[in-house]
């Protein structure tokens, strides 16, 4: 950990421009070669237990990509001063922090969708990509590029879920968009009469999809497992 | 003979390395070890094991101790579609034409499907066709509903070749029972088209007057309910169209309704039979599943407090798949247990397991498919602790 702070320093004295190819790494390297879902396989719970459909999967992801950004920004400052023996409980409550901002907005704002989501958004805070990022991320590197790394965490969240919950609505329920201003029933459009595949809509069918895009990724990757 | 066999040495050559259907190697290489004995046979002398038993005749064998039940389900689905259209007098030919059009196209889906993926995979993989497919090929037809829509068949199919087989490494690697995996697809994919009153089929005739598609599952359950006899319910379904369907004596023949293999108690044993004379089963585990399933049952018998717990144990071992799973899905070479401990034990959790699931939970009529996947799962489990406690005993035994 202690290296890799030392390096970002000698970078960053020679005034590192704001999107530097490094940086941009931090976004793009979550979404696919080191996805925290289909690579660290974290945050599988949520994964699989709100992608039936495709609104509360991107209210998920809003959620949880602001979350890890902002906690991620406030741990990075503070990361100088947390003793290192309680760090956990800080961290725990940084993001409790930011978690009920993000439940209180949905209760607000869109109060449907937050009771759809129930318990879901209140376990962002033990949702592990959170807490991973702030250990391995925050707690060693400045703030801006926290804050990067903690966006590219949360969309390479949201892409997976986006996926997951696409596949399984349109082949579950027949339908794209169920709930927003442009929904649509595709077969039902196209004048198909389409049978619901009810093992999609369970969470054991969502572990099987999951299962099979971490199986493609790592084809079109050619990863190995390391013996 | 003599022709087809020029015309394959004639093609040969554009599959072998630098011929132009190179990548297809192994699709040729299926065909030719499928029609003729290959070329690279062992000799007559030496010391090599020369037993010509292959992973291919071991599947044959076993696709031989399923005829019977192929044949009776094939009469049996036109037997009973006449009775539930009041025409008892029915002649056998018509009986066999009406089953044939209804089996032999899910069969053929079947195969299709299934050995469509093994190709692809094959071809991909770089590796010989193996011959896995041709049982769970077979198996497929025979636990599924006459009147199952044949694109269910199809993608059930695919979904437990790739899923259920190709994930883990292809044939011999699988965890779950590829046949039941299929079927376990079906049943959480599309409920509607694999329970309920589904196993009788009708077609575009109505039904006989006081046609019911009640099972002896279902009859049993809702006994519970009722508070009734469930073996006085069973011996009085069917008055006036199908007198005596769901009598004990009918029930080990098999002449009812269910999916299209596995009514008849009767044809699994005679197919336990081969399978156990020719060694391609393990007679442990068959055995060790009646005596699971007859043991709770009887079990639950002492126990008494509702109908389906107070029905006769030896009912359990006729009415459901049970026969047919102990038979041929527990049997499964690769995701059965390996150690002889173990198979009683894996036999004995599945028979529990299967009664367990019939008479206490009322979501899943039917436990044997669930049983079995749940055993298949913890076999490994079950031979590593075999195995580990023969290490423990041998070491006691040993003076270092």
């Amino acid at each position: 950990m202690s290296t890799e702070v030392a390096e970002v320093e000698v970078v960053e004295k020679k005034s590192e421009p704001l999107f530097s190819k490094k940086n941009r790494k931090l976004i793009s390297n979550p979404l696919d070669i080191d996805n925290p879902i289909t690579v660290q396989v974290l945050g599988i719970c949520s994964a699989l237990a709100i992608t039936s459909q495709i609104k509360p999967a991107i209210v998920m992801t809003l959620g949880l990509t602001f979350v890890t950004a902002f906690s991620n920004v406030f741990i990075s400052l503070l990361r100088n001063t947390i003793p290192s023996r309680i760090r956990i409980i800080v961290q725990l409550a940084v993001v409790s922090v930011w978690v009920i901002m993000v439940d209180q907005l949905l209760k607000a704002y869109v109060y449907d969708m937050a009771k759809l989501m129930s318990v879901y958004v209140g376990l962002i805070i033990t949702n592990c990509i959170v807490m991973g990022r702030l250990e391995a991320y925050a707690m060693g590197n400045k703030p801006w590029p926290s804050f990067l790394d903690g966006l590219g965490n949360g969309l390479g969240y949201g892409v997976i879920l986006i996926i997951l919950a696409f596949v399984r609505e349109l082949f579950g329920g027949g339908t794209l968009f169920k709930g927003l201003p442009f929904e649509w029933h595709v077969f039902e459009s196209m004048g198909i009469k389409y049978q619901g595949n009810g093992l999609l809509l369970l969470p054991a069918g969502a572990c099987i999809l999951l299962g099979v895009i971490i199986w493609v990724q790592r084809t079109l990757n050619g990863y190995r497992e390391s013996h | 003979m003599k022709f087809l066999h020029d015309q394959i040495e004639k093609i040969k050559p554009h599959f072998m390395k630098g011929g132009k259907w190179e990548k297809h190697y192994y699709s040729f290489e299926a065909l030719e070890t499928f029609l003729f004995a290959p070329a690279t046979t062992n000799g007559a002398k030496g010391a090599q094991i020369r037993d010509a038993i292959d992973l291919k005749r071991l599947m044959m064998t076993v696709i031989i101790a399923m005829v019977p039940c192929l044949l009776f389900g094939i009469w049996n689905v036109g037997h009973q579609h006449f009775l539930a259209i009041g025409q008892a007098g029915a002649t056998l030919g018509d009986k066999i034409t009406v089953g044939l059009i209804q089996v032999l196209p899910i069969v053929v889906v079947s195969y299709g499907v299934g050995l469509g993926i093994e190709f692809v995979f094959a071809t991909i993989r770089r590796h010989p066709v193996n011959e896995g497919f041709l049982v769970t090929g077979m198996l497929i037809p025979l636990v599924m509903p006459p009147d199952i829509p044949l694109w269910q068949v199809a993608v059930a199919t695919a979904f437990a070749v790739i899923i259920g087989k190709e994930a883990f490494g292809g044939t011999g690697m699988n965890v779950l029972n590829v046949a039941l995996t299929a079927r376990a697809f079906l049943y959480f994919a599309y409920p509607t088209d694999i329970s309920g009153s589904v196993w009788t089929y009708l077609g575009d005739a109505k039904a006989v007057a006081g046609y019911s598609g009640a099972t002896p599952l279902s009859i049993a359950a809702e006994s519970v309910a009722a508070g009734t006899n469930v073996v006085s319910q069973l011996n009085s379904f069917g008055a006036g169209w199908n007198e005596g369907v769901f009598t004990f004596n009918n029930m080990f023949m098999g002449i009812m309704p269910g999916c299209i293999g596995e009514t008849s108690t009767l044809m699994c044993l005679i197919g336990a039979l081969i399978l156990v004379a020719t060694g391609a089963g393990s007679w442990k585990v068959i055995v060790s599943v009646f005596g699971g399933a007859y043991g709770m049952g009887l079990l639950l018998n002492i126990i008494g407090g509702n109908a389906f717990m107070e029905m006769p144990a030896h009912y359990h071992l006729v009415i459901g798949g049970l026969a047919f799973g102990a038979v041929f899905m527990a049997t499964d070479p690769v995701t059965a247990s390996q150690t002889e401990t173990g198979k009683w034990i894996y036999g004995i959790l599945i028979g529990v397991f299967t009664v367990l699931i019939r008479v206490f939970n009322p979501a899943y009529p039917e436990g044997i498919m669930l049983a079995i996947l749940l055993m298949n799962v913890f076999a490994p489990l079950i031979d590593y602790y075999v195995v580990s406690a023969n290490k423990n005993r041998r070491l006691k035994r040993a003076t270092v």
